[in-house]
């Protein structure tokens, strides 16, 4: 029995959020370059970005960044959090998380030019090892917050009593930790693709002329001006992102 | 149990190497001066913080902090009453994925998006028209408008998310209690109601103003070449200008801003704790 | 006697043990300390094949510290542990044939009850065939036979300590462990399980070593209680011992209610020694050997205590006196609060008898108090 005034703020709200995007989408398969105006379905402008290869291949290269990133950063968060889960008088735990919060404060901006700062001083060339390296660092802490906020709601005995019942500690890991903890570990590897996929920032100021990544091609592409293939692929990297945030969604659905 | 100590130390120090040494180097940096070879170089100097003590800066960062305060504000009027129908609501997980999902994508796409409607020629405008609201099409475009718009379009979710969360846990016979006593509507909602979701409020407003004061590509994209807010200042003392100490000043400036406001906002929360 | 000599042993803690008595376990002077805080100090004692042991102590007082150092997730500080003769300081969990039930039971909410009991023989690499035979027998044991299949989120409380209970002893291991496993169950449960536990125990044939902080608990179920108190033990015994003849005042105090006076030996008297309470001559057993002049702690316990009101007993010989302050009916008892002359407060508790005297007191009333000579524990005065 919501009252109408209610209903009707709802829709609206969704329906600022989404009329941009529908917009895109529409625009997308105008058959039209300028005009505004209908003028009739046709794919061709997708057809066309079949056809740049610099976009395929910026594409590729923030795929291939974003699974080694996220792989590199799901891995080592998993087993620092499983380090911590299990040793909770560990030394320096409030200095760690202490950093760890301090980095996801510093807004990206700021760690952007940081490492730009480093990476020249270091002379480290920037290309795929900087954006590497950037990319791994701001995902470390949102796949540590994001599993450990699954891990505290485990038993803190389990992992010891899979040990006192014989199990090797390999064992105890994979057996019973890594399964209660999977639904966490994927839905954290989901959110650093899509933060590695997307992002433009830091990007921006540590990637190098040899390997461009697609959010920043598409930046420049956007700063030149509003093209029908631009509509294209922004429609395509919107529907790709909205699979994975389903996909994550359901995933951490199953798991409560 | 000596399960792997390697996992965290190997965490640890790419933490301390790859965030908080470069954070030191652009505090460093902010001191330094730059010559003809290098881009940093001694003596040590205080001139780039010289330099930021001008009306030209206080201009741009004065607005910078306007415009984060308006985005921020009108993301709350708007989330507010949002989150509070979306935790009475039936449908929750639905809508809660349709807010997360632009939540997720690309920001830089969903500004582009909002090109084709702010434009001259654009979407809102033919609208407008259609409706004889207007004579003439308005310029949305490249003016501060069009940035508030694009600020308050991308950061929307990152307002309702903390906000709803809270209010989820809000125990809601707290209002039968209170209209129980006696308590008039508004009374409710400014003495009960308001108080208890405080710190949802303030957890979303963090979340909005500090993004809205260093996102510079929505100020570029939208904001065009007259709105320089801080973000692009930055962004353009370090790769058009070149100057990176000055650019590092500017950081460091932002910085310790934002962590000023944080630190209010947080003693906020405390006191209503 | 030449017989018996052929049975016996050069066990490695350098004892001369007949080899049925070999304890199973035997904690040898263990310290832990974290830190430069000490939680045990010097622990020595060892458990007998078959015993249900219960350690007993209140929070904090390190028994759960020495249940982890037995089942390997801890090492002592110094001092050995030795189960089955061989020195396990260094042995991991695994390798040790010891299980132990958590208190929070930590179960695997990923696996199925059936899962769950058969985790330790999957590791084991143990055949399904076996493993299902094996699961369904420790199932039954517990009276979970067709739970089998069921979710772990779907049991109770008692059921999922059940199952905790049935995974534990699916291998038969030397020694179980238990710690505190029922302190989470309700009043009723608790008395249920008390007594399947011990069943249980006897059924297996296992040893069984209990931690609690419920004297009550430990007394009806143990065959020994080892009584900790800010890491060191104050007293090991049975329920009876410790409870009718406790070391020292903290026992006392710990195990049961106990109404404590301090004395001084006035004289003796063949085996009693005199002294007096609130102007009242007593007569105690001197169980002590102690002197004149000694000062003592007198401890008598509630159900020893007898109340008389004025008009009951002519004589009052021997007898205190004071006020009612409080009666509380207890259903089976009546708890009856004394005050005396002097202000002390004491506890008695009576037991409904048909044929005794009446059991009706009103507050302010002036009574009787005594006690049997011998029922009451004499020791040595501590500060």
């Amino acid at each position: 029995m919501k009252s109408l005034t209610q209903k009707c703020y709802m829709l609206l709200v969704y329906g600022l959020l989404y009329f941009p995007i529908f917009v895109l989408i529409l625009y997308s398969v105008n058959n039209a370059r300028f005009s505004l105006q209908w003028h009739g379905f046709s794919m061709r402008w997708y057809q066309e970005l079949m056809r740049d290869q610099g976009l395929w291949s910026a594409l590729f290269h923030s795929i291939y960044l974003g699974l080694t990133a996220s792989l590199i950063a799901t891995v080592t968060g998993l087993f620092a959090c499983v380090y911590l889960f299990l040793h909770p008088n560990y030394k320096y735990y409030r200095s760690f998380y202490a950093t760890l919060l301090l980095l996801i404060i510093i807004p990206d901006l700021v760690l952007g030019v940081a490492l730009l700062i480093f990476f020249n001083i270091t002379s480290t060339p920037l290309g795929f090892f900087s954006l590497l390296i950037a990319h791994i660092t701001f995902c470390i802490p949102f796949v540590i917050l994001t599993i450990n906020s699954r891990i505290h709601t485990l038993d803190v005995n389990i992992y010891a009593s899979a040990l006192d019942l014989g199990a090797s500690r390999l064992t105890a890991l994979t057996r019973v930790l890594f399964p209660l903890l999977w639904p966490a570990i994927s839905s954290a590897f989901l959110l650093c693709f899509t933060l590695s996929f997307d992002d433009v920032i830091i990007s921006y100021f540590v990637a190098g002329p040899d390997f461009n990544i697609l959010p920043l091609t598409i930046y420049s592409l956007v700063r030149a001006g509003v093209t029908p293939e631009l509509n294209a692929l922004c429609t395509v990297t919107f529907l790709i992102s909205m699979v994975l945030v389903i996909l994550s969604w359901r995933l951490s659905r199953k798991s409560s | 149990m000596k399960t792997k100590p390697l996992s965290i130390y190997f965490v640890y120090t790419w933490l301390l190497l790859f965030s908080l040494l470069p954070l030191a180097l652009v505090f460093i940096a902010s001191f330094l001066s730059r010559d003809s070879a290098h881009l940093v170089s001694l003596p040590l100097t205080l001139s780039n913080y010289d330099t930021l003590l001008s009306w030209q800066f206080a201009n741009v960062f004065l607005r910078s902090l306007i415009i984060a305060f308006l985005t921020t504000g009108t993301c709350l009027l708007l989330a507010y009453p949002f989150s509070y129908l979306l935790v009475k609501s039936k449908y929750q997980s639905v809508l809660l994925l349709l807010i997360i999902i632009p939540f997720w994508t690309s920001s830089l796409v969903r500004t582009y998006a909002l090109i084709a409607i702010l434009k001259l020629n654009g979407i809102l405008n033919a609208i407008l028209l259609k409706l004889h609201l207007i004579d003439h099409p308005l310029s949305l475009l490249y003016s501060n408008f069009a940035v508030i718009s694009g600020l308050v379009y991308t950061l929307f979710p990152f307002m309702v998310l903390p906000i709803f969360t809270n209010m989820e846990r809000f125990d809601f016979r707290l209002i039968e209690v209170a209209k129980d006593l006696g308590a008039s509507r508004l009374s409710i909602f400014f003495r009960v109601f308001l108080p208890n979701t405080a710190s949802g409020i303030i957890s979303g407003c963090s979340l909005v103003l500090l993004p809205a004061m260093t996102l510079f590509y929505i100020p570029n994209v939208l904001g065009g070449a007259r709105s320089i807010l801080l973000g692009n200042m930055i962004q353009n003392q370090f790769l058009v200008l070149e100057n990176w100490p000055q650019g590092s000043a500017t950081s460091i400036v932002l910085t310790a801003t934002l962590i000023l406001v944080l630190w209010f906002l947080r003693r906020q929360r405390k006191e209503d704790i | 006697m030449e017989g018996y000599l052929k049975f016996v042993v050069l066990h490695p803690s350098n004892q001369l043990l007949p080899t049925d008595m070999i304890p199973l376990i035997e904690i040898k002077n263990v310290c832990k300390s974290y830190n430069s805080l000490a939680i045990l100090n010097d622990i020595s004692f060892s458990v007998q094949p078959g015993e249900f042991l219960t350690l007993l102590g209140p929070s904090g007082c390190g028994k759960t510290t020495l249940l982890r150092m037995m089942s390997g997730f801890e090492q002592p500080s110094s001092g050995e542990i030795y189960i089955n003769g061989l020195c396990v300081n260094h042995l991991p969990p695994q390798k040790r044939d010891v299980h132990t039930v958590f208190q929070s039971y930590a179960l695997f909410p990923h696996l199925s009850v059936f899962e769950n009991v058969a985790f330790a023989l999957r590791c084991q690499h143990i055949g399904d065939d076996e493993v299902k035979q094996r699961v369904n027998e420790s199932l039954e044991l517990v009276q979970l036979g067709s739970f089998a299949s069921r979710n772990i989120k779907q049991l109770s409380g008692g059921q999922q300590q059940r199952v905790a209970i049935a995974r534990a002893i699916i291998n038969r291991p030397k020694v179980l462990l238990l710690d505190e496993p029922l302190s989470s169950l309700d009043h009723r449960l608790r008395k249920v399980m008390q007594y399947e536990l011990k069943q249980l125990q006897k059924t297996l044939d296992m040893t069984f070593i209990f931690v609690t902080h419920d004297q009550e608990e430990a007394l009806s179920m143990s065959d020994r209680i080892v009584i900790f108190n800010q890491g060191h033990i104050e007293q090991i015994g049975t329920p009876r011992d410790v409870y009718e003849t406790p070391s020292n005042l903290h026992v006392a105090k710990f195990i049961g209610e106990a109404n404590i006076f301090e004395i001084k030996v006035q004289s003796l008297f063949a085996q009693d020694l005199i002294t007096e309470i609130e102007s009242t001559t007593l007569h105690c057993k001197n169980t002590g050997n102690y002197k004149v002049g000694d000062e003592l702690h007198l401890v008598v316990r509630p159900e020893d205590i007898r109340v008389w009101s004025e008009t009951e007993i002519p004589d009052t010989k021997g007898m205190l006196p004071g006020k009612i302050v409080d009666i509380i009916y207890k259903g089976s008892t009546v708890d009856v609060t004394v005050a005396l002359p002097s202000g002390k407060i004491i506890n008695a508790s009576e037991f409904f008898d048909e044929d005794d005297d009446k059991l009706e007191y009103l507050p302010n009333e002036t009574v009787w108090v005594h006690w049997l000579t011998g029922w009451e524990v004499l020791l040595p005065h501590e500060n």
